[in-house]
């Protein structure tokens, strides 16, 4: 598998040129980013050219990079993640595009895969990524009035308001959280491959 | 002559043919839908953010309570995406588990959409009779896990535990006399194979029993044919998978072009639909029940024959068993270490997919090297079949709206996830 997806790099870096930055495959997936400026046409190109053919947009999503790793984060904040996939050829591109800015700004996918279309609401509920094109952007998993985005590396896990019914004013009322917040497990980062057989080591290390 | 104008109809959130918590904001002009606007997360609870907080293995629950009709199959996804990025595989007698109870969360899941589906379009009696074998495959998953649906059987590196040889049995009570125990323990007196192996026998004549009800029924047809229909090309823009893109007539599944586990080993065939319509899409499942019927039956003969471990031996990621812990230092170290810090994945990402029952579930998973997921995203197949209800319900009736719903086999659990 990955002798193909390394053929198949090839042939993206050829057709796409600049549009592909710091490719890789690593564990029998291909993933490469695009700048911000370059989405839409990349995109296109994925869909519409006759080697890629990803006729498919299966997952997109934000994932919120300012607390990865040990050291602090300097990249842009954000990144959307495309994972394409081709149903003729059988195999699956993953494309990455990092952005910055508040609110963090992209072009919306949704005229070139339909399915974009709630996988970007949820991006913008859940990150406050702002889709630009994007006809309908409300949010879609959160209450109706929910303030913030939750999935945010800086959003509490308990929330920052709770609910209640009131009987006096008979209705719900919302209040600041009054959950303790507490780590069960702290978060560690080991080194040492210590944890790996040495077997797995060359299919782990990615 | 009073004004006619459009009105909008609130569907849900506390409807039986909602599925759970859908609200749905229809457009009617007069009785015809002229936009569908679903509203979902109402069941949202952030499985993806807690999933950040827990080391690996105390978020394999979360997942069966993704989709709660098909809790193995979610595991399934998450085990993988965790093995791809630890660079290791469960030993072959576990894969061969793992694929058996794919299938029987495939039957269970089937047999609920089945069941509710019917019983949305007006037929009582399918849901009855679907929830009818429903128990012996949650006797299956009892057997096998001790718990009837949230099962957390599937692990990294493997399964909880080797198959039971024994099945638990029903009692004599003042309701029950012996003649009627001895007669509902006929089947349980062998190992589990023995009693999954007895069901699957009596299945295809209870397929049988199920299409004679509603493949020919004139009402059933009325209801279903023409209804919501999806050509290829719409199917593939709005990312269907599963059944929903097999019924528009495109032969695509994991199991045969993807293959994990030991699907490449097994003999079965893809049904695919011709129209993309509520009706093909029926058959393709009911289809799809013959065929899992047919996988569980050649994973039975299998694991009679090999018998083997069915977990890792490396304790790094796997628990030792309590006897070694008790006894050796060495694996009492190592039970502290994974039950308190877990294990620390290598930095980097992997999407593992499978073929869910509804469609293809996916998981994202970004690690940094820490012993939590920096980010897990869930790619839940019922999400996207869903976000197309709006170009499938227009200009239908509002009495199609529920075939529709009943059609995507949408459970809330993981939508809303």
């Amino acid at each position: 598998m990955s002798a193909y997806y390394e053929e198949l790099l090839e042939t993206l870096q050829e057709r796409l040129g600049e549009s592909v930055v710091n490719p890789r495959v690593a564990l029998g997936e291909l993933t490469f980013e695009t700048p911000p400026e370059k989405l839409l046409a990349t995109c296109r190109a994925l869909r519409d050219n006759d080697a890629f053919a990803c006729a498919q947009l299966i997952d997109l999503c934000g994932v919120d990079y300012s607390e990865y790793g040990e050291q602090p984060w300097d990249g842009p904040r954000y990144a959307v993640v495309y994972h394409l996939l081709s149903i003729r050829h059988n195999h699956r591109i993953r494309l990455k595009c990092f952005i910055d800015g508040e609110p963090p700004r992209i072009a919306s996918m949704i005229d070139i895969w339909a399915s974009a279309n709630w996988f970007e609401r949820e991006a913008f509920d859940l990150y406050g990524i702002l889709f630009e094109g994007h006809p309908d952007l409300r949010r879609i998993l959160t209450d109706y009035g929910f303030v913030g985005h939750p999935f945010r590396k800086d959003f509490p896990l308990s929330g920052n308001v709770e609910m209640r019914y009131d009987p006096e004013r008979q209705r719900v009322v919302y209040e600041p959280v009054t959950v303790e917040p507490r780590i069960n497990q702290p978060r560690v980062i080991r080194h040492d491959n210590r944890y790996l057989d040495p077997a797995s080591e060359e299919g782990g290390d990615a | 002559m009073p004004e006619i104008r459009n009105y909008t109809v609130n569907f849900g959130p506390q409807h039986p043919a909602a599925h759970g918590v859908l609200r749905l904001v229809l457009e009617m002009d007069g009785e015809v839908v002229q936009r569908a606007d679903p509203h979902v997360g109402l069941l949202h609870r952030a499985t993806e953010k807690l999933a950040e907080y827990k080391i690996y293995n105390q978020s394999i629950p979360y997942m069966d309570r993704l989709d709660y009709v098909s809790m193995m199959v979610n595991e399934h996804a998450y085990v993988l995406a965790i093995e791809k990025l630890l660079g290791i595989e469960a030993p072959i007698r576990a894969q061969y588990i793992r694929v058996m109870f794919d299938e029987i969360t495939r039957l269970l899941n089937h047999l609920m959409w089945l069941g509710t589906h019917a019983l949305d379009v007006g037929a009582m009696t399918m849901f009855l009779y679907c929830f009818r074998e429903r128990e012996d495959l949650m006797d299956m998953y009892e057997a096998v896990s001790g718990a009837r649906m949230h099962a957390a059987y599937y692990r990294p590196g493997g399964v909880y535990r080797d198959l039971p040889d024994s099945m638990p049995k029903y009692t004599e009570t003042k309701y029950r006399d012996k003649d009627e125990v001895r007669r509902m323990n006929a089947n349980r007196e062998g190992s589990l194979l023995d009693f999954i192996w007895d069901f699957t026998e009596r299945f295809p004549g209870y397929v049988d029993e199920y299409e004679t009800l509603l493949t020919d029924n004139r009402i059933w047809k009325q209801r279903t044919v023409g209804i919501g229909v999806v050509s290829p090309e719409r199917a593939l823009q709005l990312g269907f998978t599963g059944p929903m893109l097999r019924g528009s007539g495109i032969e695509w599944d994991l199991r045969k072009k993807q293959p994990y586990e030991v699907y490449d080993r097994l003999d079965f065939q893809v049904p695919i639909g011709v129209n993309g319509d509520c009706y093909d899409r029926y058959l393709v499942r009911v289809e799809e029940m013959r065929q899992s019927n047919r996988i569980i039956r050649q994973c039975v003969e299998w694991l009679r024959k090999h018998p083997g471990p069915v977990m890792l031996e490396n304790h790094k990621v796997t628990p030792p068993s309590r006897e070694e812990m008790k006894s050796e230092m060495e694996a009492l170290i190592h039970h502290f270490k994974l039950f308190t810090e877990g294990y620390v994945l290598p930095e980097g990402e992997a999407y593992a997919a499978v073929e869910h029952p509804k469609g293809e579930f996916g998981i994202y998973l970004v690690s940094d090297g820490a012993n939590k997921p920096y980010r897990l995203k869930i790619r839940p197949p019922g999400f996207i079949h869903l976000a197309a209800m709006d170009e499938m319900a227009r200009g239908h009736m509002l009495a199609d709206v529920v075939a529709i719903i009943g059609t995507m086999d949408i459970v809330f659990g993981e939508i809303d996830r």
